[in-house]
């Protein structure tokens, strides 16, 4: 393996055709503004980590050890706001769909450089925004703001985080406008939409959503600051309005916004399994399809977060019908993926693992949405541990472990050189371990019937002790499995090996051009002759075993 | 709250029984797939593991029978537990006719119940073992949650209406019950015990407490002191109001021509925002008492109102009120 000369990086690319602060900071290069991104989402991942390191440590114990009722309160709905509104929601759109969604489809950039700049600022603003009112106070009322509690009665900073979270969205909105005018208008010659990679119908997909979605949960934050700044009666009973019907304006975009977060790691998923087991994707166009039928049926469903909430029965049973009808399209994305393994070359590389992780987490994720799709089981589960398990191994097991696949495997043209293999396998590991015990005890926790949002619970239940135990320790295993990547990845920046044009070996366009690639991403504008996760040229179709290709292989 | 297998939780009423069958169904159904899809993948990833790193595997299309089959089939399997869990959920949220009610009131942080005999108690429930008992409840404040996980219901009590739960007891025993909806500060403190008694012992604990006004005579008190009687009538024969004797669970016809039936809902809405429905010959006279009566008073006055009418329900096991000076206009 060490034998091979060591491939020179291109003389000026992306990272070094300028150099100072300002460079960065105007840049309108969508691979700069990916990486600005992504240090912004790490910045507040890392935040959003500490809250949940701090909840898991008091929930160790039945009754208050380190903090108060109203701190645990603020500890919570911090947690869940910054990890879904600052970390989940832009996570891989916003760093690896700004990188790749152009160099995927041939491209020099998204069609409007400067509205992406100004998406990152104004993440930045509201995220800052968001930071000041955490500082200044806090807030308390989960990261759900349900009225009337967060209009009249909570004392805390509940309309600047809301601001916060209102102008975060437009960035949402502009990078789904930017991907939808990029994909329909700037596709390379001969890139037709049925030789997309997967990727980029994922993120056609959640871009619809974005922009369909966004605006509804910016009218409801508006809707409940102008409720607790003139009290309008939009929500408070006692003014003539009616808090459920936040519920319903609130969860009309939390739920396909579910999608925004889950439908592009199943776009990396889609990258990860195809290439590392060298086949092309198994059923593409009904893969790329339900994506689409994902993003439709996702904003049909919002009701079956109210089974408990004094919705009509009948509401009820259309909601439950439909959210049973939204599980089937992810339910053939991960039959199609494992049928992509068959007679494949699978190579057990760091992004693998995520990858095939991500498959064993999201089925147990999804499978478990059924316990709360079915009204009958809803009405025990709801509130408590069983839905934070659920949802986290959907957010976590899913989104996440595709996120850090997709930027182990990204990585040699992001950076230009590679991590450490040795290291990224071992916390693959420690992740996909640490993850499970932390939240597999959790759906037991909820079929005992632990609420969710609780500080304190009933020290006579000594198996809902155990099992917080044991989650505790699973939060810190998984914590460790965070910390060495961030460590290497850092590390491998200036010392990892220096990557070559194509590591992996593989046809996608983004490994047509140089590691890490020039500003103008391609130094001719590619064209494309054949379908996506293509291997072997077509006359070679039936040739079995040896690489017979124009492109050197050096391994 | 512990049954025998310490992570399976108590199972203590007529439904808890039928939730868990569509639980383990579901679980059967979860094990099944994940393990298939597990096995298939660890299989195919070690089967087909890289073994030279020249190779290039055959492409393969894919089927569309194959994906018929796999749609079809989890379709057909979520649809079965559909049907199930509606079938379920249905009895479980339409409560049965002959109930014995409980008039709940939750604010931040505790819990107020107040039997139909006038017995009151915080954070405490006693109820008799084989009766089918039906929370009715209101909210001071924010939305709240009565969750029994041993009983295997939770309804939120959302403010500004009456939201119902009901359930029937199958073992006496002590049961946590908790606040299952985020309500502020103290969410975590506002649960306590139900407390399921024999119906012997349960009559006992009745008598034993101090007796207090019924529900349905305190709100006649409410409808003395408010002036109600001088349109409704003295004793809710009507006037220049409708007429309440007979009046809850009959169909009203509004001056819209709309009809509506006399529910717990509507007789509230009516006392808080009397002109929102009109009974039809009657003008729109009637003043708010928005903020004049609490949630507790206002389901007193929902009580008398009830009382008043020929459909009420029958109580089997409850004594009659204690210091009741209202008689049914019918017998029960």
């Amino acid at each position: 393996m060490e034998e091979f000369e060591v491939p020179r990086p291109p003389r000026t690319n992306y990272l070094n055709a300028e150099y100072g602060v300002k460079s960065w900071l105007l840049t309108k290069d969508h691979k700069r503004i990916a990486l600005l991104y992504l240090g912004g989402i790490s910045f507040f991942f890392f935040i959003g980590s500490l809250y949940a390191m701090a909840i898991r440590l008091e929930l160790l114990t039945p009754q208050a050890d380190l903090t108060q009722s109203s701190t645990y309160n603020k500890m919570f709905t911090q947690h869940g706001i910054i990890m879904v509104f600052f970390f989940l929601i832009p996570s891989i759109p916003a760093t690896l769909g700004n990188f790749l969604v152009p160099m995927m489809i041939g491209a020099k950039d998204l069609a409007f450089p400067r509205i992406n700049l100004l998406s990152w600022y104004i993440y930045m603003l509201g995220g800052i925004l968001t930071i000041y009112a955490l500082l200044a106070g806090g807030v308390d009322t989960g990261w759900t703001f349900y009225t009337p509690y967060s209009t009249t009665f909570s004392n805390s900073y509940v309309i600047a985080t809301g601001l916060g979270i209102f102008i975060a969205g437009f960035s949402s909105i502009l990078t789904g406008l930017n991907f939808i005018v990029t994909i329909h208008t700037m596709r390379a010659p001969g890139m037709t939409w049925f030789r997309l990679p997967l990727f980029i119908w994922a993120h056609y997909a959640t871009s619809l959503i974005m922009i369909l979605g966004t605006p509804v949960i910016a009218i409801t934050i508006l809707l409940v600051a102008f409720e607790r700044l003139a009290h309008i009666g939009i929500f408070d009973p006692a003014a003539g309005g009616d808090p459920v019907l936040f519920q319903h304006l609130f969860w009309f975009y939390s739920h396909p916004a579910v999608y925004i977060m889950v439908l592009p790691a199943m776009g990396v998923v889609s990258e990860l399994i195809a290439n590392f087991s060298r086949k092309n994707i198994f059923g593409y166009k009904f893969v790329a399809f339900s994506s689409l039928a994902i993003a439709v049926f996702g904003f049909l469903v919002w009701g079956h977060h109210m089974f408990v909430a004094s919705q009509s029965i009948y509401a009820g049973m259309i909601f439950s019908i439909l959210s049973f009808a939204v599980a089937i399209p992810s339910a053939v994305k991960v039959f199609n993926w494992t049928a992509t393994l068959h007679k494949g070359s699978i190579s057990y590389d760091t992004p693998m693992l995520y990858g095939l992780g991500f498959i064993g987490l999201f089925t147990i994720g999804g499978l478990t949405g059924m316990f709360l799709a079915s009204l009958a089981t809803d009405v025990h589960l709801s509130d408590t541990y069983f839905i934070v398990a659920h949802f986290h191994y959907i957010m976590v097991g899913g989104t996440l472990l595709a996120y850090l696949g997709g930027l182990h495997y990204w990585w040699p043209k992001i950076s230009g050189r590679m991590y450490p293999e040795g290291w990224g396998r071992f916390s693959a590991l420690i992740v996909f371990v640490g993850f499970n015990l932390t939240f597999s005890p959790q759906f037991v926790l909820g079929y005992m019937g632990m609420p969710r949002r609780y500080h304190t619970y009933p020290a006579d239940l000594v198996s809902w002790q155990v099992l917080h135990v044991l989650s505790t320790a699973g939060a810190s295993i998984l914590g460790v499995g965070l910390l060495i990547p961030l460590i290497y990845l850092i590390w491998s920046m200036r010392y990892g090996r220096i990557a070559e044009a194509n590591p992996w070996h593989l046809p996608g366009l983004e490994w047509q051009t140089a590691s890490p690639p020039p500003t103008q991403n391609f130094y001719e504008t590619p064209i494309v002759t054949s379908e996506a996760y293509e291997f072997a040229p077509p006359e070679a179709k039936e040739v079995v075993g040896r690489f017979e290709r124009q492109r050197p292989v050096k391994i | 709250m512990q049954s025998s297998f310490p992570f399976i939780p108590e199972s203590a009423s007529t439904l808890s029984g039928d939730v868990d069958a569509v639980y383990f169904y579901i679980s059967g159904v979860t094990v099944f797939f994940t393990t298939l899809i597990s096995l298939v993948v660890i299989f195919f990833v070690i089967r087909y593991r890289r073994r030279n790193p020249f190779e290039i595997p055959r492409p393969i299309e894919g089927s569309t029978k194959l994906e018929t089959l796999w749609s079809v089939i989890p379709l057909v399997i979520a649809m079965s537990i559909f049907v199930w869990g509606a079938k379920v959920y249905f009895a479980e949220y339409r409560p049965p006719k002959n109930a014995l009610e409980v008039y709940v009131v939750g604010k931040q942080w505790m819990w107020k119940f107040q039997h139909s005999t006038g017995q009151r108690e915080i954070n405490e429930l006693h109820i008799p073992v084989g009766q089918k008992i039906k929370l009715i409840m209101a909210s001071e404040d924010v939305i709240h949650d009565v969750f029994v996980p041993a009983f295997r219901i939770k309804a939120d009590v959302v403010p500004g209406k009456y939201t119902s739960e009901w359930f029937e007891a199958t073992k006496p025993g002590r049961y946590h019950f908790f606040c299952a909806e985020y309500c502020g500060m103290n969410h975590s403190g506002m649960g306590g015990w139900v407390v399921v008694m024999e119906p012997a012992e349960f009559e006992n604990w009745l008598s034993g407490n101090v007796s207090q006004l019924s529900p349905a005579t305190a709100g006649r008190q409410m409808f003395e002191s408010l002036g109600c009687a001088s349109c409704h009538g003295a004793n809710g024969e009507g006037g220049r109001g409708p007429a309440l004797l007979g009046l809850f669970g009959s169909n009203v016809v509004l001056n819209n021509n709309q009809t509506v039936r006399a529910d717990e809902g509507y007789v509230r809405e009516s006392i808080l925002n009397p002109q929102a429905k009109i009974v039809s010959g009657f003008g729109p006279i009637m003043p708010s008492f928005q903020g004049q009566v609490n949630e507790e008073q206002l389901l007193q006055l929902v009580a008398f109102v009830k009382s008043l009418s020929t459909t009420k329900p029958e109580t089997p096991t409850t004594k009659p009120p204690v210091n009741a000076n209202v008689k049914p206009s019918a017998p029960h």
